[in-house]
């Protein structure tokens, strides 16, 4: 995916290059040559290292002092908001949930997602409106679907509770949902999985229809029944598909803030509370920004040490002109 | 068709219908409860409303919050893209096409901005917008969001650069167009259809963007609609129907935008899932 674009072809324009200009070419016709090629990039160099580089540097700084966010931090206490983080119950809490999050929603979205987008890739009646109406959720906010859902699970008069409670299993499930700490990370769950699936589908779609006809006819000539096509022929081909949308899923669930924000604020006792939510906690409601700022420190090395990981073992693979993703590039 | 054939389809129709439900259920249940009373939903969550109450609805379209709440919605959506697509076209443009020193090492010191979710940077973002005072101030959305914009169009972009011919370049060089003539009156024109998905990308993440507004925007003049509804359902806690309306209220705008920009849409999203 992304980081990886950058090795793949040399440029159109080298007998412009400056550096091919030759040995005769002076420093200044060189430099002239670089600033011609580099001010398109000036306006963006600096939103990006305004908004996105200082930010970052930053929190680095500030999680080294303790501070309660006016004036300069001046209480210099090396990595002691990194230590009590470490032993923070909350926080540790919130890598666990963190990860019970990914899991979780990787079992359940990834699955309904694949089947649903093999379904619609079938030639049927009415495919591109079923495709719209599965992916809706997806552009609605988060906060339209967490206030939404707030009010559909209520406890006892909500639609959820009355279409359940003379259900057999189900039933026992009324008047919980996110209301009881052993239900609300599943119930988060389930919301997620409202909102998301249909953005998984439609990127496997998308793989899917790179898949040439050809191979699954020649797969079928060979006598390979429908499962037997998808199990050796699809899966495989689909996997830089399948790998970038568990990269996507990832990185959403370590900043997952605004759907547990509007529905359930972290609680009932921190059961939902996700990283984002203690930083948002201890940075504005407590005013413990240099404790808050290691917390955003945590989440930049864990999304750093998971990409970068991610790019290494898993996604490296793909650099090779897999069949999905050639189509995409030149 | 077979009686098989007929089976197996009707079985597929079948599955795609109990899926839709659960995603067309909610959504349904929203419309048809703001037009209940709030107790005439508690005591029947399901079916249609006895007596038809538009007032919910047309209570909020007739309060100038809403509507404030759209406007600035627009106003920060619209702001962002042009920023994001004017600033990061141009980066893309020399990316590109050029070769020059150090080239690589900037994309991908950009590339790597999407490995870090915005939620890493937003408390110091927040303090660093404080000392530029730039709290309460539409800016203080729009710039850091196009910022955060620019990896993902940078790299659709530049991959569509990419694939228009080196000759026209050199031919309009040789006419006596400069780069810069080049990029802005046959480049662009030309990038049209990457430059739509771009644009549908950037004013869809802004358009639902929560947690930087809810920091940044404390003012209610300035607050967006993610905000809004946020600040709604606290002031009308238990006031279900009227909540219910409000988010409904709320969604046509994004369904709308989704119906007239799907395809765009949909190709931002798997381009930048899969290009790169």
């Amino acid at each position: 995916m992304t980081l990886s674009a950058t090795t793949d072809d040399r440029p159109r324009h080298a007998a412009r290059a400056p550096r091919k200009r030759g040995p005769e070419a002076s420093a200044g016709t060189r430099l002239r040559g670089w600033l011609a090629s580099t001010w398109f990039l000036v306006p963006a160099l600096l939103l990006f290292s305004c908004f996105v580089l200082i930010p970052i540097l930053l929190a680095f700084f500030t999680s080294f002092y303790k501070w309660g966010g006016f004036g300069f931090p001046d209480d210099f206490i090396g990595l002691d908001n990194f230590r009590n983080l470490a032993g923070d119950e909350v926080f540790r809490g919130d890598l666990w949930r963190g990860f019970l999050l990914v899991v979780l929603s990787l079992v359940v979205q990834l699955p309904l997602a694949l089947g649903t987008a093999v379904l619609l890739n079938q030639r049927m009646r009415g495919r591109a409106v079923y495709r719209a109406i599965f992916f809706a959720p997806y552009i609605l906010s988060e906060v339209i679907a967490g206030v939404l859902f707030g009010i559909i699970l209520l406890p006892g008069s909500g639609l959820a509770d009355t279409l359940i409670e003379d259900l057999p299993l189900l039933g026992g499930l009324a008047g919980k949902w996110f209301s009881d700490p052993d239900t609300a990370l599943p119930t988060l769950i389930a919301v997620m999985t409202w909102k998301y699936f249909g953005f998984h589908m439609m990127i496997y779609l998308a793989g899917l229809q790179g898949i040439p006809k050809e191979i699954l006819e020649a797969a079928s000539i060979d006598g390979a029944g429908a499962w037997r096509r998808f199990r050796s022929v699809t899966l495989p081909l689909l996997a830089p598909t399948l790998r970038i949308s568990v990269f996507l899923s990832v990185i959403g669930s370590i900043q997952l803030f605004d759907l547990v924000w509007v529905t359930t604020t972290g609680g009932p006792t921190h059961s939902t509370e996700t990283m984002a939510v203690t930083m948002y906690e201890f940075g504005f409601k407590r005013y413990q920004m240099g404790y808050a700022s290691a917390i955003s420190v945590a989440m930049f090395l864990i999304s750093m040490v998971f990409s970068l990981l991610y790019q290494r073992f898993a996604l490296r693979r793909d650099l090779q002109g897999a069949v999905t993703s050639a189509g995409g590039r030149r | 068709m077979s009686r098989q054939a007929i089976a197996r389809s009707l079985s597929r129709h079948t599955l795609v219908w109990v899926l839709g439900s659960f995603i067309v259920v909610p959504l349904l249940y929203a419309v048809l409860s703001g037009l209940k009373s709030t107790g005439a939903l508690t005591a029947n969550p399901i079916g249609l409303p006895d007596e038809w109450k538009f007032s919910n609805y047309t209570g909020i379209l007739s309060s100038g919050a809403f509507w404030q709440q759209i406007g600035n919605s627009v106003m920060i959506a619209v702001g962002t893209t042009l920023i994001t697509v004017a600033v990061s076209s141009m980066a893309a443009f020399a990316f590109a096409r050029y070769a020059f020193r150090g080239r690589e090492i900037f994309f991908t010191a950009f590339a790597a901005g999407l490995m870090f979710p915005p939620a890493v940077a937003v408390l110091p973002l927040f303090v660093l917008l404080r000392s530029l005072g730039l709290l309460d101030n539409p800016l203080g959305v729009i710039l850091p969001q196009a910022a955060f914009a620019l990896p993902i169009t940078i790299i659709i972009l530049r991959s569509f650069f990419r694939t228009i011919p080196a000759e026209l370049e050199e031919a309009a060089i040789m006419d006596g167009c400069t780069r810069f003539g080049f990029f802005w009156r046959i480049l662009l024109p030309m990038a049209r259809p990457a430059l739509g998905t771009v644009s549908v990308l950037a004013i869809v993440t802004s358009w639902n963007n929560f947690f930087l507004p809810l920091l940044v925007l404390a003012d209610e003049k300035w607050h967006t609609i993610p905000v809004g509804i946020q600040q709604y359902q606290g002031q009308y806690s238990t006031d279900y129907a009227l909540v219910l309306a409000y988010i409904v209220l709320a969604m046509i705008p994004a369904l709308l935008f989704y119906a007239v920009a799907e395809r765009q849409l949909i190709g931002g999203l798997t381009a930048g899932a899969t290009k790169g």
